[in-house]
């Protein structure tokens, strides 16, 4: 199936979870990533019990502290 | 209140502007924008606001000047290391625009202090370094309904999004809670180009304008996030939906400020 992710086209499993996307996209840090599929978020403890679908939009927000 | 000769001539490219305009113009001189933090986000900030004629500019920061904040810290030079922050901050906006009132506040922000801070500014930006302060500043822009800009800059990367209370979701809502101290690396250990404070405060500048002006789209509902090693901009949306936000939501489960322990500068790379 396809998927948008970070606003690039992917193709992927189907049935795929957002915990094993995290891992496939090697994202830093996952347990601290914020989630949004189609303009939701996913609930952080949801990461494993929820499953893409073809034409799915994910970004990945991440934590920037910095600043001085 | 009429303008001044030296006036006409100093806002001249803005008052020609069909969006500004002398109305607009007051506006600005009428404007009170509160900059927390003097560093990497602040000195752009301090200086394009200082020389738009923002009318009253406040500035808090309990650092004084270190050599290691040259680098990126525009607003203040050599001979300003070891002196306090605010204060050569606000030395440096006087000399470039003598209409602008600065107001220093020489501590750190707390839960204590913030909400006397906030309460006499139309518009807050978060210029810190620290999630604590970061979640401080959110909760309590949205406690008092006072629109803020939130940005972050890490390593060769920057991002930022805008509050305006009602007009979209808060920083809280992308973010429940602080990460762990030291659970993500520090900007001490991980670095930032100096030139990212100077692109992504620029960019609050430009939101506080905005929002003083009451023109054009504001950055509520996006977070813009930029990688200069790609060199790509990124507007990203974010859900409308932030019934289920703890400060800003419909049942808010957090009623008073949080004190988060402090872990200066942190990051995540993206």
């Amino acid at each position: 199936m396809k998927i948008t992710v970070a606003g690039v086209n992917k193709e992927v499993a189907d049935n795929l979870t957002v915990a094993q996307l995290v891992i496939d996209e090697k994202v830093e840090t996952p347990e601290y990533v914020t989630v949004t599929i189609n303009d939701e978020f996913v609930e952080s403890g949801a990461f494993e019990s929820t499953t893409l679908k073809d034409g799915d939009v994910v970004e990945f927000l991440y934590f920037m502290g910095g600043g001085q | 209140m009429a303008f001044t000769n030296e006036q006409l001539e100093r806002y001249s490219r803005h008052i020609i502007l069909k969006e500004v305009g002398a109305k607009g113009q007051k506006k600005l001189l009428n404007a009170k924008v509160l900059i927390i933090g003097a560093g990497g986000l602040g000195s752009p900030v301090a200086l394009y606001l200082a020389a738009a004629g923002v009318g009253t500019i406040g500035i808090a920061d309990a650092d004084d000047v270190d050599l290691s904040n040259l680098q990126r810290q525009v607003i203040h030079t050599t001979k300003d290391v070891g002196t306090p922050k605010v204060e050569s901050a606000k030395k440096t906006m006087e000399e470039i625009n003598p209409d602008v009132k600065v107001i220093t506040y020489h501590t750190f922000v707390t839960s204590e202090n913030i909400l006397d801070l906030i309460k006499d500014y139309d518009f807050i930006i978060d210029g810190t370094d620290n999630f604590p302060a970061k979640f401080l500043i959110n909760d309590a822009c949205v406690m008092a309904k006072k629109p803020f800009s939130h940005a972050g800059i890490i390593r060769f990367q920057g991002q930022l999004m805008t509050y305006v209370p009602g007009k979209g979701p808060c920083y809280r809502c992308v973010f429940r809670n602080p990460p762990p101290k030291d659970a993500v690396p520090t900007c001490k250990q991980a670095g930032v180009i100096g030139a990212m404070g100077g692109v992504i405060g620029s960019l609050q500048a430009m939101e506080a304008i905005k929002y003083i002006l009451g023109q054009g789209n504001l950055l509520t509902g996006y977070l813009l996030t930029y990688n200069a090693l790609k060199m790509e901009f990124r507007k990203v949306k974010l859900p409308s939906n932030t019934d289920n936000c703890p400060i800003c939501g419909k049942h808010p489960t957090i009623t008073k400020l949080i004190d988060y322990e402090q872990a200066e500068c942190d990051g995540v790379h993206l």
